[in-house]
């Protein structure tokens, strides 16, 4: 069996979350193996959605002491699983709660572990992943010796495909005492932004911008085209009160939307890592040589302070 | 308190990445090497650590004899101890966890701190291990530290916002940045680093549980188009393309 821990969000799977389903999907089919779709938490309302992305059976872990997240926890009752269902692979998607939860699992299985992949197949009965390193500035393949192989699927990047499946429901024992650290709350951001990972389109500034208050610019052509805002490392550092959080590359976020939009980056190689592998990169530069322009399948150059707002005004128009 | 700072050698950030005659590993040649990015804010917040409430600082790194620069580096900025587990193993996230992990066994230390990611292998895979193995609770991606009595409070970066992570000592804390800003190590720092021994143990032999068996090179995207007149045209003929060329709208 292949195992896929998925999220929820607003009695949701997350897409995330569907990604790494419907690729464990298309490895079982390859392979005569069944998915397992494993879920935790307190109430799991929406976990049957799974059963339509390809999941033959629904696990659900589901007690009142695993509403709040815990990493030690959350391991032990996953690894737990892998071992009941005797699964010899286990996916999460690269999200943040899989980044954390998913190294952990494959320790206590002593199984090998390729985070942020994107691309798996099964060889030889075992998983072959391909997946970035260097911040994407080259890609490696990773061979599995142990039984039971870890990893984790970078957002964006699968393909997510309905696939109608039985997804029959089974319950698992959880003991949800005994965790050594739990998230007590969670400080939302404003207007519960996307996180830049998972985002289709990132509308993103560096130098060029000026000043922090000029993002007002860029927030406006994300919110017409339904995207977020994203930033180059010069413009985190500018000390103009953007966030980290918000950082492109190499130091920052890897990101594989499908639309980049750079406004006034000139593209420094420490950005390009973490952007290059978007669908479709568009630049906005008045430095006809940026290097930025190297890369970008549109390229505009031109004063960003006349080109943003002409972008989205044309993007309401567009959109209607 | 006693503190264990997990410290990776690691090619300089700025590398032009070229691969080498063995196809699945990185040409060292003009390589830089650095300590990895994430891995000194964790040293940082062991040295504050140290200064606000007293501790011990052990430094250790799993790697060869080049790995000394760093934990050389440690020294100078205030580490106590620096420890070089001797291994071939650098590479691989649970071939590392199980060597730092046998080391830090029965040594008592509060808090083991690592980078989110060592740059490079970027799998981000070694401290949590670290605490699975030796049952400890974990909080990654830390952008702030609070100790109290065998427990700690930490802010975490979480794809929805800032969680607040309560748990046990020992813990395993993977630092984000915005933890801290590094310090410089003096000179008086770096003369006396001079004279302090960099301890070396042979790891303990584990087979590896995963291998990178080709590394490449991504695609070069090619150069497109330059969009031609004055701002509102271009704009225009942007959106239009994006719709009816790219379809991404």
């Amino acid at each position: 069996m292949i195992l896929v821990f998925c999220e929820l969000k607003d009695g949701k799977v997350r897409k995330p979350s569907l990604e790494a389903l419907s690729e464990a999907r298309r490895l079982a089919d390859a392979s005569g193996k069944q998915v397992g779709a494993i879920f935790a938490g307190h109430g799991l309302a929406g976990a049957e959605e799974a059963a339509t992305y390809g999941a033959d059976v629904i696990l659900k872990a589901d007690a009142p002491g695993l509403a709040a997240y815990s990493s030690d926890g959350f391991a032990r009752l996953l690894a737990d699983a892998v071992q009941a269902k005797g699964a010899s692979v286990f996916l999460a998607a690269a999200t943040s709660l899989g980044r954390d939860v998913a190294p952990r699992v494959a320790a206590r299985l002593g199984a090998g572990f390729a985070a942020d992949v994107t691309a798996l197949a099964m060889k030889d009965g075992k998983l072959q992943a391909t997946r970035p390193v260097y911040a994407g500035k080259a890609f490696a393949s990773v061979d599995f010796e142990s039984p039971v192989q870890v990893a984790t699927t970078r957002p964006n990047v699968f393909a997510v495909a309905s696939c109608s499946k039985a997804g029959t429901a089974e319950s698992l024992p959880v003991s949800a005492d005994g965790f050594k650290a739990v998230v007590k709350e969670i400080l939302a951001k404003a207007g519960g932004a996307v996180d830049l990972t998972e985002a289709d389109i990132i509308v993103s500034g560096g130098r060029g911008m000026k000043e922090g208050a000029n993002f007002k610019l860029l927030e406006e052509l994300a919110e017409a085209l339904g995207g977020v805002v994203g930033a180059s490392r010069a413009a985190v550092d500018a000390g103009w009160g953007i966030p980290h959080s918000m950082q492109v590359g190499q130091t920052g976020k890897v990101v594989s939307p499908t639309l980049y939009i750079a406004c006034g980056i000139s593209g420094a190689i420490q950005h390009v890592a973490g952007m290059s592998s978007s669908k479709y990169i568009v630049a906005v530069n008045k430095d006809p040589e940026a290097p930025i322009f190297k890369l970008a399948d549109y390229g505009i150059v031109g004063d960003l302070f006349e080109v943003v707002p002409e972008l989205t005004k044309a993007a309401k128009t567009l959109k209607g | 308190m006693k503190i264990l700072v997990a410290l990776k050698q690691v090619p300089d950030t700025e590398t032009k990445i070229k691969v080498a005659a063995d196809g699945r590993s990185l040409d060292p040649a003009d390589v830089k090497w650095i300590t990895s990015p994430y891995d000194e804010y964790a040293l940082e917040e062991a040295l504050r650590l140290k200064e606000a409430k007293g501790a011990e600082v052990v430094a250790v790194s799993v790697g060869e004899e080049k790995a000394k620069d760093i934990l050389r580096n440690a020294l100078a900025l205030g580490a106590d101890q620096a420890v070089l587990l001797k291994s071939q193993e650098a590479g691989e996230p649970l071939a590392v966890a199980q060597i730092v992990a046998s080391f830090a066994e029965g040594k008592g230390f509060d808090l083991l701190l690592f980078g989110n990611k060592g740059f490079g292998s970027d799998n981000g895979a070694v401290g949590p291990m670290v605490a699975e193995k030796l049952g400890a609770a974990q909080a990654n991606l830390v952008t702030k530290l609070e100790l109290g009595e065998g427990s700690f409070r930490a802010e975490r970066e979480g794809d929805s916002g800032t969680e607040i992570v309560e748990g046990s000592l020992p813990a395993v804390i993977t630092a984000q940045r915005g933890l801290n800003e590094p310090r410089y190590a003096s000179l008086k720092g770096i003369m006396a680093a001079k004279k302090k021994p960099i301890e070396e143990v042979e790891a303990v032999s584990v087979a590896a549980a995963a291998r990178v068996s080709s590394l490449s090179l991504p695609p070069a995207r090619s150069e497109g188009r330059k969009l031609d007149g004055d701002a509102a045209t271009q704009a225009s003929t942007l959106l239009g393309l994006l719709k009816n060329e790219a379809k991404v709208l």
